[in-house]
């Protein structure tokens, strides 16, 4: 018999019964809610007159709406404050933990859950947002799950699944100079569209992968739905543990040893079979940028735009649709380009290294006058490091102003909103129309041409300037 | 395939089990003209615009399905948007490729239902728009491009024209013609639709079992 992969392995771990012909009854370990997909799921629970099953297992904060500015005061907007506030009532009523605003582990649920060593290799963990895969970078099974399945999470720790196919994409090589984890992840995603990794999940590996940061491997991890994919996954390795150890829920002393000789077990056999695989040239990855209205629309940044003419006839309608609300010429380029707005920021890059990427790059240069830049923690932790290790000092000698933590622009569910027909060089994960504002127009890009664009004003390659 | 009866065994089990907790619709077979949306890849974030996300309950959503493609800025409904064209109206939605993709919101199948749809057919789903729509009463029907595109022809060419889902033979017919094709779907979830059964009543059914689970998984893992 072949051997198995890592993900058969965690999702066999986590079998608590399966229907025939039918989804597997899975057992989460991990469950992460937030203000804006939870309500209707707690007040399914009510409904029903049942309790939260195992209150210790989700962990709740407020992301999606809150301000990114004066946190400190009550939420302005009604709406929000209203989620906020049922979301704490319900967490309160239920005993479960809240990082709610202004508490010091209050961020983006999902640069919170890794920060806090609540993600952990071998783990199943599902949250209410499509992102949680996010934390597959620990070796961890983690997707996002609708308000139904929140509901049965709470309920009795389960959810019914039917198990997805397994994919493998293997990065190989080095990648060249001023290509980051962003670069890889929307170079894959180009090349297999938005929709090619549907009905899988992805296992990634390769030496390129292997070689970033843990950071670098959420980001890639974090971007794995915008294929299609349930989700995505990386083998833990030392780079894993590092990140783990001494961090606040990770395991400590006897307990520690204990996991990590279970993690250490934790890797896809060598003669594992995938339903897919699929291996990338690091090497030919370069700074990547979208140009249309899906994260699989992108190209090298010093590509023209297709011209179409390769394209399906039913393709077609929905491609020019897209060039044409984003307002750019087919077969164009996007160098020059200019830029009104920047947005740093998101579960995909709003992390440490990505204000310090960004920050580099910006010392000693200053924002070019016509581009309005939102530069946005992930995290309190994140704003409490960027500050003490004088990331903010720098920001501010070159124009630039850090807000508070939250989702903010990502999904402009709150004041942030890029105004209709702006142009936004953003480093979160979807360019959707209206994604970021009504009638916003958003190019995705790493956090160094987001750096290149907001001092130039313009669509540039970050490696002209460096 | 063949109707599944072990799924039909699990769910009966819930149906003793249920009293009134909130049922899902029941599933019955659906005669109806269409409304064609011949645009690939829709994403749940125009299906519901995310600053339409701040209801704390499920209702009501219907009213902003589409909601940036229906209406301009000022609100005035878009005369070129299909939902606005009086030709075409019914409860099922047949969509361009790759229909649901982006977020995990639920609200985009709340929202699709709360409008009156009961099924959508595309040539492609997104994985998490298919789950969410089987646990809101939604029947996704995927058929082949070929077979979506002779719905696209005869739907434009005579808003009339009626299809005919069955989801107990897991077959759409074009009723004009007698064109028809089979479709997916397991046999669990069938037998949920059809009985108007969701999944929590089943894991609570089976609470004792996870309570076993979780003392075997506990002692593996490091907590
Ligand atoms: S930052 Fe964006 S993608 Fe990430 S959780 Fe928030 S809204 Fe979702």
């Amino acid at each position: 018999m072949a051997g198995k992969t890592l993900f058969d392995k965690i999702w066999d771990n986590h079998v608590v019964e399966q229907i025939d012909n039918g989804p597997a009854v899975l057992y989460i370990d991990r469950h992460m809610v937030h203000e804006v997909t939870s309500p209707v799921a707690f007040a399914g629970l009510d409904k029903r007159g049942i309790r939260v099953f195992r209150p210790g297992k989700t962990i709740a904060t407020a992301d999606h709406n809150v301000p990114t500015e004066d946190q400190h005061l009550p939420v302005k907007d009604m709406l929000s404050r209203k989620q906020v506030d049922t979301l704490t009532r319900n967490c309160e009523k239920h005993g479960i933990t809240l990082y709610g605003l202004n508490h010091p582990y209050h961020g983006i649920v999902h640069v919170i859950g890794p920060e806090l060593g609540l993600t952990q290799p071998g783990m199943t963990i599902v949250c209410g947002d499509s992102h949680t895969a996010t934390h597959g970078a620990f070796g961890s099974l983690a997707f996002g799950i609708g308000t139904s399945e929140i509901e049965m999470v709470l309920a009795t720790q389960c959810i019914l699944q039917p198990k997805p196919g397994k994919m493998r994409i293997a990065v190989e090589g080095q990648p060249k100079k001023g290509v980051t984890a962003k670069d890889i992840i929307l170079y894959i995603i180009s090349k297999i569209s938005a929709s090619g990794g549907t009905g899988y999940f992805i296992e990634y590996t390769g030496t390129a992968i292997r070689d970033l940061s843990m950071e670098g491997r959420m980001t890639v991890c974090n971007m794995s739905i915008e294929c299609g994919s349930r989700g995505g996954l990386i083998a833990p390795d030392d780079f894993t543990f590092n990140y783990l150890k001494g961090r606040e829920f990770a395991p400590k002393g006897e307990a520690w040893s204990k996991a990590l000789e279970f993690w250490k077990s934790l890797k896809t056999d060598a003669d594992a079979i995938f339903d897919r695989e699929l291996e990338f040239d690091a090497g030919d990855i370069e700074p990547m940028i979208t140009y249309g209205t899906n994260p699989g629309m992108g190209i090298k940044i010093t590509e023209k735009i297709p011209d179409g003419s390769k394209l399906k006839e039913e393709e077609k309608t929905s491609f020019f649709k897209s060039l044409d609300y984003m307002g750019i010429e087919a077969g164009s380029g996007m160098l020059g380009r200019p830029v009104d707005y920047v947005f740093v920021g998101s579960c995909t890059n709003g992390r440490i290294e990505d204000l310090r990427e960004f920050t580099h790059f910006v010392k000693g240069r200053k924002k070019a006058e016509n581009v309005v830049a939102w530069i946005v923690p992930g995290s309190k932790q994140v704003e409490k490091q960027a500050i003490a290790e004088g990331l903010v000092n720098t920001l501010e000698k070159s124009g630039f102003r850090l807000r508070q933590p939250g989702c903010s622009a990502c999904l402009a569910m709150n004041d942030d909103k890029i105004p209709e027909g702006k142009y936004a060089v953003s480093t979160s994960n979807r360019n959707f129309e209206g994604r970021q504002g009504p009638g916003a127009r958003t190019f995705l890009a790493s956090p160094l041409t987001a750096a290149a664009a907001a001092i130039t004003g313009r669509i540039t390659d970050p490696r002209e300037i460096a | 395939m063949k109707f599944d009866t072990s799924a039909v065994r699990q769910v009966k089990k819930i149906n003793q089990l249920k009293n009134n907790n909130m049922p899902i619709e029941k599933f019955k077979t659906i005669e109806s003209t269409c409304v064609p949306l011949k645009i690939d890849n829709v994403d749940t974030d125009q299906i519901i615009p995310a600053r339409f996300l701040k209801a704390t309950s499920r209702e009501g959503f219907g009213d902003n399905l589409f909601r940036d493609w229906r209406f301009d800025r000022n609100d005035n409904p878009r005369k070129d948007f299909v939902l606005n064209n009086k030709k075409f109206s019914g409860s099922v939605l047949v969509a361009g490729k790759n229909f649901g993709s982006g977020s995990s919101r639920e609200h985009a199948s709340w929202a699709v239902y709360d409008y009156g749809f009961r099924v959508v057919v595309s040539s492609f789903f997104a994985d998490i728009f298919k789950n969410n729509a089987l646990n809101n009463g939604l029947l996704p029907v995927q058929v082949s491009e070929s077979f979506l595109s002779r719905l696209f022809e005869e739907i434009f060419q005579n808003p009339e024209k009626k299809v005919k889902v069955d989801l107990e033979k897991q077959r759409i017919t074009l009723l004009s013609t007698g064109e028809n094709e089979g479709f997916e779907i397991n046999g669990y979830k069938k037998t949920c639709l059809i009985n108007g059964y969701d999944d929590i009543d089943y894991l609570l059914s089976i609470k004792n079992k996870i309570e076993k689970f979780e003392a075997t998984l506990l002692s593996e893992l490091s907590e």
